[in-house]
């Protein structure tokens, strides 16, 4: 069974302005979503507060939950259902100031008790302090930057036989990094700032290849990001992992276009550059497609069958795994296009 | 006759050292090797993150040597205008006088060489001082504090009975706790939390308890509460102490505690024993004090004022509280533990009940066995024959997997599990990409064998370069990662390495074998 026939030859760089086009909107899309949201909605994880699961065993309304922890005055910030309906799962939601006393699972499962004459089972209790959500916050922001970092010397390493130049580089922004943390300058600032000097100098060091795979996995992380915010989900540790995840498989997929390119520009060095990339692309497309299938394939199952905690992962992976698919063939190639208009 | 490749070999070994790993925990007791460690969010079980207060720990420190400094100035007769502890860790003190200052430098010269000057200032004809520790001192101050705690608390939790505690200190002041299976979390957590610092202060009879109540403590002495619950009506009932602030005794010299019942009200109570000094020191008290109540103060908390009837000598004691017999058995085990250095606060706590964590096995395991058997026949219907070949490197690839995770004595988690799933649907990739060459090599008109070869010679570099990408994300995430996340880049990185492994040395094995010890003409792709 074939679902590419193998002379397959579909104009992919020929659309790229439609392609474009389309990355531009999503990621406005992005930023409007964060604007109208006033940011991440960041999860206990990063924003400090508690959250309690809660299982009862029959059916109860949020609004009964909500009317009950009020009457009982313990000041909540969210209820709402969790897992799959039958289970009567619900995530009582606390915010750090409220949450500071450790005794707020054991008056919620008390409250719950009383106003429902059935029996509350607290399944999990997740407390972070404001200063471990601070520092969870940092570690998630340097572990996305110093991975982008490292994938980036591999590749410049790999494909254009610069690892000096990019070893050296990246040396010297992680040092600069390591240095104004220790001058504690605002890492969400600092990440953004190191990202932007990145990105230029990838451009005038002329590291294509390394650049067109940054800029595919930032369009994928941001789109992922926004998105997840469109649908109101919360950021939490598993999706961050979600996230790496995606920066290193949405490379895998780029990476595998990219090998071809190197060899088709070696073996038809005479053709022009547009040719080729098209050509590779679709000779890797069977690859791509069935490969994102199968992936997909596992994350739906996870998705459906999963569970509650796993479900937000799974999401994110599966718009990370979609959008990662389409930014190999649509964003990554065509960058390296970029320098060729230059000289001209 | 050829002889042996290195490749089956090498897989045989292999799979044998995965299988050999994995035993225990199919069949436990099959030979002395670890069962695959299972994550708290798994077992069920508790995780902490302590903070310790270790600039408390400097106060406390500051605080006794401004005593010491008080003491010893008396004893040489020198004047002050007062000692206080000021800006949290230094001394000021405020003296008058020539001869009185210097009185005061000898002393200091003499006897608290440890103590820098920080800064002198005069005003008023009052010299006032500014005392304090050295940087290097209040670092090992904070640093044994934290030492301290960590001992204390493995202490209280090893007499507290909990199977495989993972109790480790975790930067600078932070302590990490992992009580796996722990089903009475609010006990552990008080058990865990409580300072612990026994005092004996004697009731200020004399005092005023009501204006004391309005605000006006005199010098030297403190107001403290009595708190107990009346069980019937679930009431609980304050009573104001005026106490001296001065500690006439506390629990260092503690040797032992043990929970006992008292035969007439058949109540459970806590005795206590002293060591020789402490033992002497309470009999002075008891001595000096008869007819007065000495109150029995923990953490701030009087249990019982107890009027004393007579010199006690046996250097034992009794506190008696109101305890249930849960209570009673905790207070005994966190006074034998001893007092913590310094209080400490809960910053994190992650607490996962038994039955959800076997829900989460539960539910991870269908979706494994549903994703696996989706992506295993959509390779057989794709690939034919060689599907199977790219299945059975998948199957063998979950038991590679779970034989590293036994093996390094990793810890599976639920996001660890995920990743496993996800393994299942990348593993595949390395084949997809070896097949799919394979066919654009036959369609170019080569037997079956040199496709083979040429595809795998050429897909080869591919792999390792698409795979090293993940593997350098997931290490990442390992090294920045926390508890479940960091199960996940586990499996995520043995995932990796082990699809590297089934594609390029296994999978090919299946393939040498049909066609060159078979002689097989043709492959189904």
């Amino acid at each position: 069974m074939q679902f590419i026939k193998p002379g397959i030859n579909i104009n992919f760089i020929g659309r790229r302005k439609i392609a474009f086009a389309f990355s531009l909107v999503m990621i406005l899309i992005t930023i409007a979503t964060l604007i109208y949201h006033g940011g991440l909605k960041l999860g206990i994880d990063f924003a400090g507060g508690t959250v309690i699961q809660i299982k009862f065993d029959s059916p109860v309304s949020i609004a009964d939950i909500k009317s009950a922890l009020a009457t009982m005055n313990i000041r909540i910030s969210s209820v709402q259902e969790f897992g799959a309906a039958e289970e009567n799962e619900y995530l009582i939601r606390a915010d750090s100031s409220v949450s500071t006393g450790n005794q707020l699972p054991l008056k919620i499962e008390q409250a719950m008790q009383q106003a429902t004459s059935q029996k509350a089972q607290i399944r999990r209790v997740d407390m972070v302090g404001p200063q471990i959500g601070k520092d969870l916050r940092e570690k998630a922001l340097l572990a996305m930057f110093f991975s982008l970092l490292f994938i980036t010397i591999y590749i410049s390493g790999r494909f254009e036989l610069k690892w000096m130049l990019s070893g050296v580089m990246a040396g010297a922004l992680m040092l600069a990094v390591y240095v104004l943390t220790i001058f504690e300058v605002s890492i969400p600032f600092l990440m953004t700032a190191a990202l932007f000097v990145t990105l230029v100098l990838f451009w005038f060091l002329e590291l294509r290849y390394a650049m067109g795979a940054i800029v595919a996995l930032i369009h994928d992380v941001a789109i992922t990001v926004g998105i997840f915010s469109l649908f109101g989900k919360e950021f939490t540790l598993p999706i961050i992992a979600a996230l790496l995840t995606i920066i290193g498989y949405s490379l895998n997929d780029t990476i595998i276009v990219f090998d071809r390119i190197r060899e088709n520009l070696r073996k038809h060095h005479k053709q022009k550059l547009d040719f080729i990339l098209n050509k590779s692309i679709n000779e890797t497309l069977g690859r791509t497609i069935l490969t994102s299938m199968t992936t997909l394939i596992v994350l739906i199952t996870l998705f459906v069958l999963g569970g509650g905690i796993i479900h937000d992962f799974a999401f994110a992976m599966i718009i990370g795994v979609l959008i990662g698919t389409y930014s190999s063939i649509f964003v990554a190639s065509p960058i390296l296009l970029a320098w060729q208009n230059r000289k001209k | 006759m050829k002889t042996l490749s290195w490749r089956p070999i090498s897989v045989l070994v292999v799979i044998l050292t995965a299988l050999i790993f994995v035993l225990p925990t199919l069949r436990p007791g099959t030979w002395p090797h670890k069962k695959i460690n299972l994550g708290l969010d798994l077992q069920g079980g508790m995780h902490l993150i302590l903070e310790v207060d270790t600039d408390k720990a400097v106060e406390d420190t500051i605080d006794r040597i401004a005593q010491e400094l008080r003491t010893s100035l008396r004893k040489e007769r020198v004047r002050v205008v007062g000692i206080d502890r000021v800006e949290k860790n230094r001394i000021a003190v405020r003296l008058q006088g020539e001869e009185n200052i210097a009185q005061f430098n000898k002393l200091l010269d003499a006897d608290f060489e440890d103590l820098r000057i920080a800064d002198t200032s005069e005003a008023e004809g009052i010299e006032t001082i500014k005392l304090d520790l050295p940087d290097e001192e209040t670092e090992h101050i904070k640093r044994l504090a934290a030492e301290q705690a960590l001992e204390t608390i493995r202490n209280r939790i090893d007499q507290f009975g909990v199977s495989e505690p993972d109790i480790r200190n975790q930067g600078k002041k932070r302590i990490l706790i992992q009580l796996p299976g722990i089903k009475d979390t609010k006990r552990a957590k008080e058990l865990i939390g409580k300072t612990a610092l026994l005092e004996f202060k004697l009731v200020d009879e004399a005092g005023d308890i009501s204006a004391a109540l309005k605000g006006s403590l005199a010098p030297g002495t403190q107001l403290l509460y009595q708190i107990k619950e009346d069980p019937a009506t679930n009431r609980t009932v304050k009573t104001p102490y005026l106490v001296k602030k001065r500690a006439l005794l506390t629990g260092a010299y503690l040797t032992d505690a043990k929970v006992q019942i008292d035969s007439q009200y058949n109540e459970p109570y806590v005795s206590i024993e002293f060591d020789k000094k402490g033992g002497r020191i309470f009999s002075q008290i008891t001595e000096q004090n008869v007819k007065k109540r000495l109150a029995i103060v923990l953490d701030s908390k009087i249990y019982s004022a107890p009027v004393i009837q007579e010199k006690i000598s046996g250097g034992s004691a009794r506190i008696t509280g109101n305890f249930s017999t849960d209570e009673a058995h905790d207070l005994a085990i966190v006074l034998r533990a001893g007092a913590l250095p310094a209080p400490v606060e809960i910053i994190e706590e992650r607490t996962v009940g038994p039955s959800l964590g076997a829900d989460s096995i539960k539910k991870g395991l269908v979706s494994m066995c549903f994703g696996g058997i989706f992506v295993i026949l959509f390779m057989v219907i794709y690939y034919k024959g060689s599907g199977i070949i790219a299945d059975v490197a998948l199957i063998l690839n979950i038991l590679l997997i779970a034989g590293g995770l036994a093996a390094f004595q990793a810890t599976l988690t639920l996001p660890g599990i995920a990743g496993i799933i996800l393994t299942i649907g990348m593993a595949v990739d390395a084949n997809v990409l070896i097949f799919e060459r394979i066919r654009e090599e036959m369609t170019l008109g080569k037997t079956p064998r040199a496709a083979v070869d040429a595809g795998y010679s050429r897909a080869t570099l591919t792999i390792l370069d698409a795979n090293v990408t993940t593997l350098i994300a997931a290490l990442v995430l390992f090294q920045f990662g926390t508890g479940a996340v960091r199960g996940f880049a586990v499996t995520l990185s043995l995932g990796v390495l082990a699809s590297l492994f089934t594609a390029l040395i296994l999978s090919r094995s299946i393939f040498d074998y049909f066609l060159i010890s078979r002689k097989v003409k043709t492959i189904s792709i």
